[in-house]
């Protein structure tokens, strides 16, 4: 049976993570954004939203099951209030979920309590890498057994917060297969390069990271002895930033719609002009039809279904592209105001920019 | 919930569609092309008894209230909009021209299904379950009024004694002279019966075959859905009975709640339209990967676009506004099974599957060079069909007239 409606404790969540957003992420956006840090309590906030909590069972310390669609349903929220902070947020995820789906048992009890009990604490994921082609399933970033462990080399990019991180999830490629490794900060072969200089996430910290013969023993591997299958825990990335995707460009949406309704020229709202009124037409359009998309996507990996890989891959593609029209078209519609840093749609154009390059940094 | 499973009982009308769209649409597909004004009776025929051997078909309108009777009833909630829209993907996916030669009801059928009084269900639509097939129009547009129909109709309907009596001409009437002159069908024919009421004015009225006054006079040459009839009606002094007026006779020009509920037809009409379309679209992205499969391309996924081919990045472009658009269809016709006002969504779905459908059809047969124009195939012939789509049931730009002002959330006045 076909349905389009979140049930009810979807909605008191993403009740509840939308008067977040509206709240405390927005309101220090801008200045965030300006600083190139966000308020350690907004973090703190977020996380009490217990987004990432809820999909780890009790057994680890969480109180739920996981569910890739209330997951979206959260970071559409998210996105909406601000991505920076939404990355974030939900930068621990990118390290619990995996370990969670793709774990052993032991793994599970031992990893995911530390992540996930009490306060926000920086576990984040290493998963993009710097080359213009980064291509999930080929990641250079490389894996050998050897001395009963495994050995890393290569270069990884956008990690968050990895100056303050407790450990890594290493994502790298290893026999023709992407593993996942289990990095404690401090592990000798691990250099943190400067903090990177983005376009866009400007209020989130972000750092390269460069791993020269790093040993890490046998149980650092995600699955053990069999290691993992990577394709759901990429779709889980790519649905989860979709669905950041989708937020923002609603956010950017009812921004240049209000503004429209406002803003007055040739003695009227300039909304009642059609070549204002259809642009707008078209952005809600093109936000509502990706949004379904990526629930769909969310489904199929809920319901584990054989396509559910290649449904996440078109969502979040669908998305990027959908992301910079309507956040471009969101600037064009403030005309030159939307250029001024002090309306908030120049920025959330340089933070969907990125879109397609953020995979990784968050999951659901 | 949020789910996208798709129901057992839909999935089987999917398939029982898909068989009718390759056996008795496809081989017939070019011939109704080019044979214009032909009438694809096989088809016709076997549609009508596989439909009534279904029950009365899943396309027939029921008799009695609520949206057209559902095979799942008494099972809540009703599936019958969501069963609809995949039947007319399926079907378009066979032939879009011949889809519209389906004896099962279609725009004129449905504002009966919408407006009318149960009488009115019983008198007009019981013809269905008959041992012929029979078809229904709808009239709106005239000569110098499409978009600007409602308020600028010059068809005049005079009340005289127990009789409406029906003056002026209609053009574009889709399937009128099958509705009129090939069945004893019907036409639901727009028409003021206040010209200076504008809107409020206007009323439809249902124009039953052999009406004395009401003739076919012109049968159109259209760039696609040849298989379909387009043809201008007239009507002189055509007088049908008083209870063939859909709902209320009286001028509401303050709340235009007559011509409003009138009008909600094209809420459940134009998500099947959107969907008809993405049925083209289907059949032109699966021809064209074929195509490129046959000629030893392999179309790979999952990669960024810095290592995709153009015929990569082309074809996963498709795949997303294909996939997209049928999920506002989705929604769209789902609200309608769930009751839910969707005149929003209905127009969403419209403006969006109208434009992919183009885009679709019209990248495929670019992509496909010499065979893409060639009519060996019929992908030059999906490229025609599909622009209805973005011109009936309202333009795309109507359609998106009606979005803007419902995100706006402005009048007619204020944004026009």
């Amino acid at each position: 049976m076909y349905g389009f409606e979140p049930t009810d404790e979807q909605r008191m969540l993403v009740e509840a993570v939308q008067r977040f957003a509206q709240k405390e992420m927005r309101p220090v956006a801008h200045d965030a954004d300006e600083a190139g840090e966000l308020p350690p309590a907004l973090i703190e906030k977020g996380w009490e939203l217990g987004v990432l909590q809820a999909s780890i069972p009790e057994g680890y310390g969480g109180f739920g099951e996981r569910s890739a669609v209330t997951g979206v349903l959260a970071a559409e929220e998210l996105g909406w209030g601000d991505l920076s902070a939404a990355l974030a947020v939900l930068a621990p995820n990118a390290f619990a979920l995996p370990v969670l789906t793709a774990g052993t048992e032991e793994q599970k009890r031992q990893l995911i309590p530390p992540v996930i009990e009490g306060e926000w604490k920086p576990f984040v994921a290493a998963f993009v890498e710097p080359d213009f082609d980064f291509y999930p399933g080929e990641m250079r970033t490389s894996a050998a057994a050897r001395n009963g462990g495994h050995v890393l080399n290569g270069v990884k990019a956008l990690v968050p917060y990895a100056e303050q991180a407790r450990s890594f999830l290493v994502f790298a490629a290893q026999d023709g297969r992407i593993q996942a490794f289990v990095v404690p900060a401090g592990t000798p072969g691990l250099t943190i390069a400067a903090r990177e200089k983005l376009l866009g996430l400007q209020a989130i910290p972000t750092y390269r990271l460069q791993l020269q013969e790093l040993q890490v023993p046998a149980e650092a591997r995600l699955g053990g002895e069999q290691g993992m299958l990577f394709e759901p825990i990429l779709a889980a990335a790519q649905v989860a930033l979709a669905g950041l995707a989708v937020g923002l460009s609603r956010g950017a949406f009812e921004y240049a719609r209000d503004y429209a309704k406002e803003r007055e020229a040739f003695g009227g709202p300039i909304a009642q002009k059609q070549s204002i009124a259809f642009t707008l037409a078209d952005m809600a359009i093109e936000v509502e039809a990706i949004r379904l998309l990526v629930w769909e996507a969310a489904w199929m990996l809920d319901a584990a279904k054989d396509e559910a890989a290649k449904a996440a891959y078109l969502a979040l593609t669908g998305a990027a592209d959908m992301a910079m029209m309507v956040t471009d078209r969101a600037v064009q519609i403030l005309g030159g105001h939307g250029y001024i840093r002090e309306h908030p749609v120049e920025r959330w154009m340089r933070n969907a920019r990125g879109v397609a390059s953020y995979v990784g940094l968050a999951m659901v | 919930m949020i789910s996208f499973e798709m129901p057992n009982s839909i999935r089987k009308t999917v398939t029982l569609m898909q068989t009718v769209a390759e056996n008795m649409m496809r081989p017939v597909s070019r011939r109704f092309d080019e044979c214009e004004h032909e009438i694809p009776w096989d088809y016709i025929n076997f549609t009508h008894e596989a439909l009534k051997a279904m029950g009365g078909g899943t396309l027939a309108p029921s008799e009695g209230n609520g949206p057209p009777k559902d095979p799942d009833a008494p099972k809540r909630p009703s599936l019958a909009y969501q069963r609809l829209a995949y039947s007319a993907e399926v079907l378009s996916w066979g032939d879009a021209g011949l889809y519209l030669c389906t004896p099962a009801g279609m725009l004129g059928a449905a504002a009966v299904q919408a407006t009318g009084t149960p009488e009115q269900k019983v008198r007009f639509l019981s013809r269905y379950r008959g041992d012929k097939p029979v078809f229904d129009a709808m009239a709106m547009t005239e000569s110098h009024a499409g978009s600007e129909m409602p308020s600028a109709t010059r068809t005049t309907a005079v009340r005289e004694g127990e009789q409406w009596v029906l003056n002026g001409e209609k053009i574009f009437v889709t399937a009128g002279r099958k509705a009129l002159v090939d069945s004893p069908g019907f036409v639901v024919v727009w028409a003021t019966v206040d010209p200076g009421a504008g809107r409020a004015g206007v009323k439809p009225f249902v124009v039953e075959a052999g009406t004395p006054g009401c003739s076919v006079t012109k049968q159109e040459h259209k760039l696609g859905i040849r298989a379909s009839d387009t043809v201008s009606i007239l009507l002189q002094d055509c007088r049908v009975p008083l209870d063939n007026i859909l709902g209320s006779p009286e001028v509401q020009t303050k709340t235009e709640e007559g011509f409003k509920g009138a009008m909600a037809t094209f809420d459940a009409s134009r998500p099947l339209v959107a969907a008809s379309a993405l049925g083209i679209a289907r059949a032109a992205l699966e021809l064209l990967k074929e195509c490129l499969e046959r000629s030893g391309v392999h179309l790979r996924y999952g990669l960024p676009r810095s290592r995709m081919t153009n015929l990569e990045r082309e074809v996963v472009e498709m795949e997303i506004m294909l996939r997209s658009s049928w999920l506002l269809v989705l929604k769209a016709v789902w609200m309608m099974d769930e009751r839910q006002p969707n005149n929003l969504e209905a127009s969403m779905s419209k403006v969006r599957a109208g434009d992919m459908v183009v885009k679709i059809t019209q990248r495929a047969v670019e992509l496909l060079g010499p065979q893409g124009i060639s009519r060996e195939h019929l992908l030059e012939k999906w490229l025609r069909d599909a622009k209805i789509n973005d011109l009936y049931e309202g333009t795309g730009q109507i359609n998106r007239l009606i979005v803007a002002r419902r995100i706006l959330n402005y009048s007619r006045h204020e944004l026009s």
